[in-house]
C-alpha cells in the first residue's frame, strides 16, 4: 500500500533529466504527439470557456470559435438565478462533507475489527464489502426509495447521506482493512501492556498513525459523492434539496437554455470540483494509486 | 490485495498479546472486537442487504409501484426479458461501453503512461510528464452530468459547436450526432473514452514508479530498444495494476447511467439503451417496478459473474508467475 510512502529512490532517479537522452529530434515528435492528445482532452473545456461569456446574439452571429466580443455575464447570471445556485452549492457541500466524515469513521471502525481485531471470517466480510461496492445502484434503488418514504426521509438530504456513507465505507473498509492488517504489532502490544482498552488503542494509537490514509479516503468520498448522479436524481425530487449536477442536468431540457447559458452553467458547476482538485491534487494522485498498489 | 495482507497477519498470530490465563473463561481474542463491526453491519444490512433481497422479491411480481397491489408473477418477468428486444439491445450496448470504457482507455493509457514515464519524463523532465498527466486526468474530476451536458451541446445538430464549425468549413449537412441511430452510439463511446482515459494513465504511471529502474538500465545495456523494453518490462511489471483497472472499469462500464441519461436517454430508437437506464425507465417512467427489478437483478448477476471471472484470471496469472520464477 503506497498511501503513506514518500518519494522512493527509484522515483528520484527517474525524475532527473538524463543527459544521455538529450539528443535526437525524435523526442520532439513524441512530445508533440503527447501534447496533441492533451489538447484534444482540453478542447471541450476551451470551447466552453470561449462561449460562457458571450451574449446569445454574439454566439448566433459569430459561432463557437470566435472570441467573445464583450464580457457578458448574462449566461452566468441566468444560470445562477434559474438554478438557485447557492442552495444547490450548499446541498452538494453539505451532503459530500457529511458523507466524507461519516464514511471515514465507519470505515475505520470496520477496519479496526477486521484488520487489527482479525475477527473470524474476515475474508468473507471484506469480500462482502467489496461486492457492495460493485453492485449496480439500480438493484437497490426502488426498495431504498420506498424505505425512505416510509420513514419520512423521502426528498431529504439525509437519505442520500445515509446511503452514500454505507456505499463509500464499503470501499473504505476494503482499503483500510489491508492497511491495518499490516499495522506494527509492537505498538499494539506496548499499549496493551500499559493497560489501554481497545477503545483507547483505537483512538490513541491506531487513529493518529492512519490519519493520512483517512484524509485521502475523505477526499475521495467527498469527490465521489459530489459527482454522484443516479441516487440523488431519484431521491432528491424538489428544487431545494437537489445537488449541482442534478440541477444542471434538469435544466438541460429547458428550451430557454441557450448556448451561452449551457456553457456558463457547465463552467460554474465544475469550478468547485476543479478548485477542490487543485487544493488536494498531491494527496489525490497519491490516493488514486493507493487502491491499485499493494 | 487485502487477502495477502490478511494472511500475512495470520502467521503472526502467536506474537499477539493474550488475555491472562487463569480464573476467567478464555475467549478468542477477536470476540472483543465484534462491537466495532456492529455499526457497519447494521448499516450494511439496512442499506445494501435488505434492499438487494427486496429487489429480487419485487422482481417476482407485477407491480405498478406505490400503493398499487403486488400481483405474483413468478419468473414471468424473467421469461418476458428473454423475448424483449430492448433488453438484448441494452446488453449488446454494454459491450460497446466496455470497448469505450475499458479496452480503448486501457490500451491508450498503457502507451501514454509508458511514453510519459519512460520516454518524455527522461528527456524533458518530470514536470513535463506530470503536467501532461494532470491534463489527461482532468475529465475524471468533473461530475459526469456536467461532462454530459457540455458534450450534449457540442454534439447538438443545430446549435452545437461541432456542427457550427463543420458548416463553417463547408460541410452542407453535418451529421446529427446524437440524434441519428447510426451515429449516436459511436458519439457516446467517444465521449466516454474522453472521460475515462486519464484514469489508467494515472494508475499506470504510479505503477511504473514501483518498477526497479535497474531493470531498464540492464535491458538498455543489452541493446534493447524502447519497444522491446515496453514489451518485456513495462507490460509484465504492471500486470497487477492492469487487472485492477480492467476490473474497476468493466464494472463501471456495465453500470454506466449518468452519461446516457444526460446525452441521449437511451435513444434514438434504443440505439444507446443500456441495462441500468432500461431498469430506471421501467421503475420511474413506465411504472413497471417488477420488470425493472428483474432487469436490475440480471445486471447484478452479470456484474458479479464478470468480476469473479476477472478476479479468477488474476489469481491464475499470479500463480503462474510464481511457478514460473
Amino acid at each position: 500500500m503506497a498511501v503513506a510512502t514518500d518519494l522512493r529512490p527509484a522515483q528520484v532517479r527517474a525524475s532527473a533529466i538524463d543527459s544521455r537522452y538529450r539528443r535526437g529530434v525524435g523526442r520532439w515528435l513524441v512530445l508533440a504527439a503527447a501534447v496533441l492528445v492533451g489538447l484534444a482532452v482540453l478542447a471541450p473545456f476551451g470551447i466552453m470557456l470561449l462561449n460562457a461569456f458571450k451574449s446569445p446574439q454574439d454566439y448566433a452571429a459569430n459561432g463557437p470559435l470566435s472570441l467573445p466580443s464583450g464580457l457578458y455575464l448574462d449566461g452566468v447570471v441566468a444560470f445562477w438565478e434559474r438554478t438557485d445556485f447557492p442552495v444547490k452549492l450548499w446541498n452538494s457541500v453539505f451532503i459530500s462533507a457529511v458523507v466524507a466524515v461519516l464514511g471515514a469513521l465507519l470505515s475505520l471502525l470496520n477496519a479496526y475489527a477486521i484488520g487489527i481485531g482479525r475477527v473470524k471470517g474476515r475474508l468473507w466480510i471484506v469480500a462482502l464489502f467489496l461486492l457492495a461496492n460493485m453492485l449496480p445502484q439500480e438493484a437497490l434503488i426502488y426498495p431504498l426509495f420506498t424505505m425512505a418514504q416510509s420513514v419520512g426521509l423521502s426528498n431529504s438530504q439525509w437519505s442520500v447521506i445515509i446511503i452514500f456513507t454505507v456505499i463509500q465505507s464499503a470501499f473504505g473498509t476494503y482499503l483500510l482493512s489491508s492497511v491495518l492488517g499490516t499495522f506494527p504489532p509492537a505498538l499494539l502490544e506496548a499499549a496493551a501492556l500499559d493497560g489501554a482498552s481497545r477503545w483507547r488503542i483505537l483512538w490513541q494509537v491506531v487513529f493518529p498513525i492512519v490519519r493520512p490514509t483517512l484524509s485521502v479516503l475523505m477526499i475521495f468520498f467527498f469527490i465521489w459523492t459530489w459527482n454522484e448522479f443516479f441516487i440523488p436524481l431519484v431521491m432528491l425530487t424538489s428544487n431545494d434539496t437537489q445537488t449541482i449536477p442534478i440541477a444542471l442536468a434538469s435544466l438541460q431540457g429547458d428550451r430557454m437554455m441557450d448556448a451561452p447559458t449551457i456553457n456558463a452553467g457547465s463552467l460554474v458547476s465544475l469550478v468547485p470540483a476543479v478548485i477542490f482538485f487543485l487544493i488536494f491534487q498531491r494527496t489525490l494522485t497519491r490516493g488514486v494509486t493507493a487502491g491499485a498498489v499493494k | 490485495m487485502a487477502d495477502t495482507a490478511l494472511t500475512e497477519r495470520r502467521s503472526r498470530a502467536d506474537t499477539r498479546p493474550r488475555a491472562p490465563r487463569g480464573t476467567r473463561r478464555r475467549r478468542a481474542p477477536w470476540v472483543g472486537y465484534l462491537p466495532y463491526l456492529l455499526p457497519g453491519a447494521v448499516a450494511f444490512v439496512v442499506v445494501i442487504g435488505y434492499p438487494l433481497v427486496t429487489n429480487v422479491y419485487f422482481s417476482l411480481f407485477k407491480w405498478r409501484g406505490g400503493m398499487a397491489p403486488l400481483r405474483w408473477n413468478g419468473l414471468g418477468n424473467y421469461v418476458d426479458l428473454l423475448g424483449d428486444d430492448k433488453f438484448w439491445t441494452s446488453f449488446g450496448n454494454s459491450l460497446a461501453m466496455i470497448v469505450a470504457m475499458v479496452l480503448v482507455p486501457t490500451l491508450l493509457g498503457l502507451v501514454l503512461a509508458a511514453v510519459l514515464f519512460d520516454y518524455l519524463g527522461r528527456r524533458f523532465g518530470e514536470r513535463v510528464s506530470s503536467v501532461l498527466r494532470a491534463t489527461y486526468y482532468l475529465p475524471q474530476i468533473l461530475p459526469v452530468a456536467v461532462a454530459g451536458v457540455l458534450w450534449n451541446w457540442i454534439l447538438n445538430s443545430q446549435t452545437g459547436a461541432l456542427n457550427v464549425i463543420l458548416r463553417g468549413i463547408g460541410v452542407e449537412t453535418p451529421p446529427n450526432w446524437l440524434g441519428d441511430p447510426s451515429t449516436a452510439l459511436p458519439s457516446v463511446m467517444l465521449v466516454l473514452i474522453w472521460v475515462q482515459m486519464g484514469y489508467p494513465v494515472v494508475i499506470f504511471m504510479a505503477a511504473l514508479q514501483r518498477v526497479d529502474p535497474e531493470l531498464y538500465e540492464a535491458a538498455e545495456l543489452d541493446g534493447a530498444g524502447w519497444w522491446d523494453r515496453f514489451r518485456a518490462i513495462t507490460v509484465p511489471q504492471i500486470r497487477p495494476e492492469t487487472f485492477v483497472v480492467t476490473l474497476t472499469c468493466t464494472v463501471a462500464a456495465l453500470k454506466v447511467f449518468g452519461p446516457i441519461y444526460v446525452l441521449t436517454r437511451g435513444g434514438p430508437e434504443s440505439s444507446t439503451l443500456v441495462p441500468s437506464y432500461y431498469s430506471y425507465l421501467n421503475f420511474f417512467d413506465k411504472s413497471q417496478v417488477g420488470y425493472g427489478s428483474a432487469i436490475a437483478t440480471v445486471l447484478t448477476l452479470v456484474i458479479v459473474v464478470v468480476a469473479l471471472v476477472i478476479l479468477g484470471l488474476q489469481n491464475r496469472a499470479e500463480r503462474r508467475e510464481r511457478e514460473g520464477v
